[in-house]
């Protein structure tokens, strides 16, 4: 039996030495507060606790668990909330009420729900690992596969027929080599902090659409890529991956909510149970797992919500699944990071954030991946993790370091905010390494056009910003009429296309034949405006023809699923066009 | 039977230690008698084994190292609360000071609370209406909502305050339970008695609560102050189903009071000497507004800091635009121009009202209106850098329309009468009067739809004074050449 030497804050220590390991789950107190091991040494045990620990006294007990922090996982995590150790939050409401109190504790999964479970294996067959051998309808979106663990190779000796199951009913019995006998039931252990196995990466060749025009055309994220937001307070990053949450076209989502605000988990959990999934009309909640750590809930438990939820995610990778993750937001874990270091009187690094807040980053980052599967399927996990910089200062130490471990960069502009252009990510700073990757697939699905407009965009976009310099010391009065027409283009571009409303019922999400279509309708009136300008007529006469204003208003007056009205828009502007000249 | 420990190890600025102590909790208050009689109030912050670190609340002046006796209390920091709190007048710790005696208590509460469940969380829809025109049309305050005001040193924002408190007690909660909780951290003597004199002439007093710190009272009183309120106002909204408006000044006290506590206890600084918790604990306060499931009461804070050298990307603005619901930002710019409430449009958000207006909260144009606005006002500040280089003559008529479109905003719809209260027709109509400013074919963020029903150059002009319809005319003609 160990006892509590010290108490400061969310770090306890314990005098002498102990045989603890370092990440092993201990419980703290008569309460049996849940915390990790995260330092050893001959005079102290220094542990964190994930849970308040207000009214501890030194002297009470510690318990060691031998394991480290580890999830259950199976059927049932989809659809819920949980919190950072993976406590069900909906149950804990209906046990213990509108608080969660130190001490708490549930079991992550329903253990009395019966599940109908169909086998795909017979006796004697053998299992490889991650081998599934029985599928469950989880959701009406999501198909459940038990897989045999990773470290388990033998032949299935008894299999229950199919049926309903409670997750701890053993289910199969598999033999392996040495002839020991294992019994399964439908619930793996893993340590948060553990990638899960798989055979090996693969290139990253498909994107993963959001239906977000500046997304998906500028900057695009491959399924199993990387991507950071950062901006500042009001700059639209949980509404960014809101949207993304909602419209992206992978699998399983899992929402990570670290240290953010707690009205807003409470709006992501109402919106998802209403919101209807376009392609599969079912709820978005029965793809999505939500996990919420808000800002007032114990510190330290906001470390572990971020290896949580990409642990959840490599478990539905395993099953043949492309996953998100959103991570909203990863600076408030490096402050946790760096609030523990500092209670541990850690040499701190760049502003006060401890010197291994590059490598914990990269280890996060690189457990995203599109991979071939132990069971020989393909699955990816991809995360956006979203950046608040302190003072909405770029060179700060979280997004600087993120920078390097992430391969989309979409920043988030406080100016394109406050004028309410959303998404507010600045096309000048933003970058996607993505785009060669994914070239053969944008050329294969979309259109062969599709890269090449995106490069007139954005070429045409880079001239707005040389212009804009000199508009802003003269005025646009002065400049050329070609010029003007760039400026007037631009505008195009960025009010009617890259500018999106995610409370419009059709601009929330756009598909990407009609994103094409728009970029080529912009495209074709300015190469007739153009032609307008070089045969000499006024600038002026374009104006008036009131087109631009007209496409620029498309992403309203064309719905989705009428792009066939495309057409009287060239016709429109060949009539005027034909008008002037 | 108590043990009391009679002499301390160490006194260290607040922080006085204790030793030989046993079976001590984490965060347990301390009563410590001196030899004169005097009581005073701590906390436990960080033990070791038999050494116990206290944080003397009412500082630690007289203090020796062997005239004291230190009583452990057995709990932590709790307040006794009923509803008799309302009306009265409290010190940063919770004890009354305005001569009454104590108040009977239904309850002991703990003042850290504990973090709500999300899951038991309402989500916020309603709209306060506080009648004026920059918050209801621009950065609508919802009920249960945590929307700062960031100020700075001379700005009007206690007025504001309590202009807010007011009209939205008036507009918004007849008929309901209504109830202010103040708290004030490190504020002037008439600072606190102008809130207690503009709660009297409104009404108000006797549903208000107030906790007073003042800036002669202990610092580290202040770290228990917000707490001692917040705790009152969860009370109040849920167990007797109130709705409370809770006004903590100035967070920036606060905030320096954590400073000083964090250096004496010899933490690692952070950013500008602030502790790396600084997030943590500021959460800890904000996260306390909301509704919840089973309660038909709210807790909406209403914070004021003030920013140091007017900087936005000081730790204390910075940190608490990350965890509150958007703010309010008062402008230098606009109180030197006359214009109250002073309210910069472009930097203020209201992060929840995208789902409080609308159809059958608002109207069914607010958000687009809103949009519309916003945009055609960041335009005027181009329009205007561009005047500044090359002079308002030589400007294009659209940028001058920018431009008068601007003046006219900032004169009729920001400027305000502190008494004066205006519903929220009144504002979005003075809205779209204005639009009706410029060129249709400059507002892109509405629809033809809304254009036509709204869209009024007529009818604009006549909310306007005669000198600026002229004006409009003369610029409108320039434009139509």
């Amino acid at each position: 039996m160990y006892k509590i030497y010290s108490i400061n804050g969310p770090v306890i220590k314990i005098k002498g030495s102990t045989d603890f390991k370092i990440m092993e789950m201990v419980f703290v107190g008569t309460n049996k507060l849940m915390g990790e091991v995260i330092s050893v040494s001959k005079d102290f045990t220094v542990i964190q606790v994930y849970e308040s620990t207000t009214g501890l006294k030194p002297g009470e007990p510690v318990e060691n668990s031998g394991e480290p922090i580890s999830l259950s996982l199976g059927p049932g995590l989809i659809g819920n909330i949980f919190d950072g150790i993976q406590r069900p939050l909906t149950d804990i409401a209906n046990a213990s009420g509108n608080y969660i109190s130190p001490g708490t504790t549930a079991s992550p999964l329903d253990l009395e729900k019966e599940w109908e479970v169909r086998f795909t294996v017979e006796k004697g067959e053998t299992l490889q690992p991650g081998d599934v051998f029985a599928t469950i309808n989880e959701t009406d979106l999501v198909i459940h596969k038990l897989m045999a663990p990773y470290n388990l190779r033998g032949q299935v000796t008894e299999v229950k027929p199919n049926g309903k199951y409670r997750i701890k009913d053993i289910i199969i019995s598999v033999k392996d080599d040495k002839g020991d006998v294992h019994k399964l039931d439908m619930v793996q252990k893993w340590p948060i902090k553990t990638p899960r196995p798989f055979i090996g990466r693969k290139p990253m060749s498909i994107p993963l659409i959001s239906g977000q025009r500046v997304i998906d055309t500028l900057f695009p994220i491959a399924k199993g890529g990387t991507a950071a937001v950062p901006g500042g307070f009001g700059t639209g990053k949980t509404m960014m991956q809101h949207q993304f949450a909602k419209w992206c076209d992978a699998d399983i989502i899992v929402y990570i909510g670290c240290g953010e605000r707690g009205n807003e988990m409470t709006q992501t959990l109402e919106e998802f149970k209403e919101l209807i999934d376009p392609k599969s009309n079912k709820p978005l909640i029965d793809r999505t797992i939500l996990i919420a750590n808000t800002s007032n809930m114990p510190v330290a438990a906001r470390e572990a919500s971020i290896y949580t939820g990409i642990t959840l995610a490599e478990y539905y990778r395993d099953m043949g699944y492309h996953v998100a993750v959103m991570a909203d937001s990863t600076s408030r874990w490096a402050e946790a990071l760096r609030e523990i270091s500092g209670r541990l009187e850690e040499m701190p690094a760049e502003e006060g954030f401890p010197a291994y807040l590059p490598s914990r980053l990269s280890q996060f980052y690189e457990r995203a991946g599109f991979v071939e599967t132990l069971n020989h399927l393909e699955g990816s996990v991809s995360i956006i993790g979203a950046i608040s910089p302190q003072g909405a200062d770029f060179s700060e130490p979280v997004t600087q370091n993120t920078k390097r471990f992430v391969r989309c960069f979409w920043a988030l502009d406080k100016e394109l905010a406050y004028t309410r252009h959303y998404s507010a990510i600045n096309w000048n700073q933003s970058y996607s390494e993505y785009i060669n990757d994914l070239s053969k697939w944008y050329n294969k699905n979309v259109g062969v056009s599709f890269l090449h407009h995106r490069q007139l965009f954005i070429y045409l976009l880079s001239e707005e910003n040389k212009l804009m310099e000199i508009v802003k010391l003269i005025g646009k009065d002065v400049l050329p009429d070609d010029q003007k027409l760039i400026l007037e283009i631009s505008r195009v571009i960025r009010v009617g296309y890259l500018q999106q409303n995610a409370f419009h019922k059709d601009d929330t999400y756009v598909p990407l034949n009609k994103q094409l279509k728009m970029m080529e309708i912009i495209m074709y009136l300015y190469r007739v405006s153009q032609e307008v300008i070089r045969q000499g007529k006024a600038f002026s006469l374009l104006l008036n023809t009131n087109l631009f204003e007209k496409v620029i208003k498309i992403k309203y007056d064309i719905p989705n699923d009428k792009l066939e009205m495309f057409d009287d828009y060239y016709k429109m502007i060949d009539d005027a066009m034909n008008k002037i000249l | 039977m108590d043990l009391q420990y009679i002499g301390l190890r160490r006194i260290n600025g607040p922080l006085v230690f204790v030793e030989n102590v046993k079976d001590i909790g984490f965060e347990e208050v301390v009563e410590i008698k001196l030899n004169n009689g005097d009581t005073r109030h701590g906390r436990v912050v960080e033990i070791q084994e038999e050494l116990a670190a206290v944080l003397v609340f009412e500082g630690t002046q007289g203090l020796s190292l062997n005239n004291t006796t230190v009583k452990f209390l057995g709990h932590p920091m709790q307040i006794g609360l009923s509803e008799e709190v309302l009306g009265r007048m409290f010190n940063g710790l919770g004890k009354p000071i305005d001569g009454l005696g104590s108040i009977y208590v239904e309850k002991y509460l703990d003042i850290n609370g504990l973090p709500l469940n999300p899951v038991s969380r309402k989500y916020p829809r309603n709209y306060i209406s506080t009648g004026i025109s920059s918050i209801d049309g621009l950065t609508t305050l919802i009920r249960g909502q945590k929307l700062p005001i960031f100020s700075g040193a001379g700005l009007p924002h206690n007025e504001l305050a309590v202009q807010i408190v007011r009209q939205a007690q008036i507009a918004e909660f007849q008929g309901e339970k209504f109830g202010v909780v103040f708290a004030a951290m490190g504020v002037k003597n008439d600072v606190a008695d102008y809130f207690k004199r503009s709660f009297e002439e409104a009404g108000v007093l006797e549903k208000v609560v107030m906790f007073l710190n003042l800036s002669n009272d202990p610092i580290i009183e202040r770290l228990i102050t917000p707490r001692a309120a917040l705790t009152t106002a969860e009370y109040l909204a849920y167990v007797h189903d109130m709705h409370i408006l809770v006004v903590l000044t100035d967070m920036t006290s606060y905030c320096e009071a954590l400073r000083e506590f964090s250096s004496s206890k010899g933490e690692i600084p952070g950013r500008k000497g602030f502790p790396g918790y600084l997030y943590s604990d500021l959460a800890s306060l904000y996260e306390r507004a909301g509704i919840v499931q089973n309660s038909n009461g709210s807790v909406t804070q209403i914070p004021i800091l003030t920013m140091p050298n007017d900087d936005i990307t000081h730790p204390i603005p910075d940190l608490t635009g990350y965890i509150t619901e958007g703010q309010i930002v008062l402008s230098r710019d606009l109180h030197q121009k006359g214009v109250y409430p002073p309210i910069g449009v472009l930097p203020s958000l209201s992060r929840l009202m995208k789902d409080g207006i609308g159809e059958g909260y608002t109207r069914a144009d607010h958000q687009d209106l809103m949009n519309q606005l916003y945009a055609s006002y960041a335009r005027v500040m181009d329009a205007r850098s561009l005047a500044s280089v090359i002079g308002e003559d030589e400007l294009g008529p659209i940028d001058k329309k920018y431009i008068q479109f601007g003046n006219l905003f900032e004169k009729y719809y920001l400027s305000q009468s502190m008494t004066r209260s205006r519903t929220i027709i009144e504002t979005l109509d003075l809205g779209w009067d204005l639009l009706s400013v410029l060129p249709k074919s400059e507002l892109d963020r509405v629809n033809q739809e809304l254009l036509d029903k709204y869209y009024d150059q007529d009818k604009a002009s006549k909310d306007f004074s005669i000198d600026d319809r002229i004006q409009i005319i003369d610029i409108g003609k320039e434009a139509n050449k």
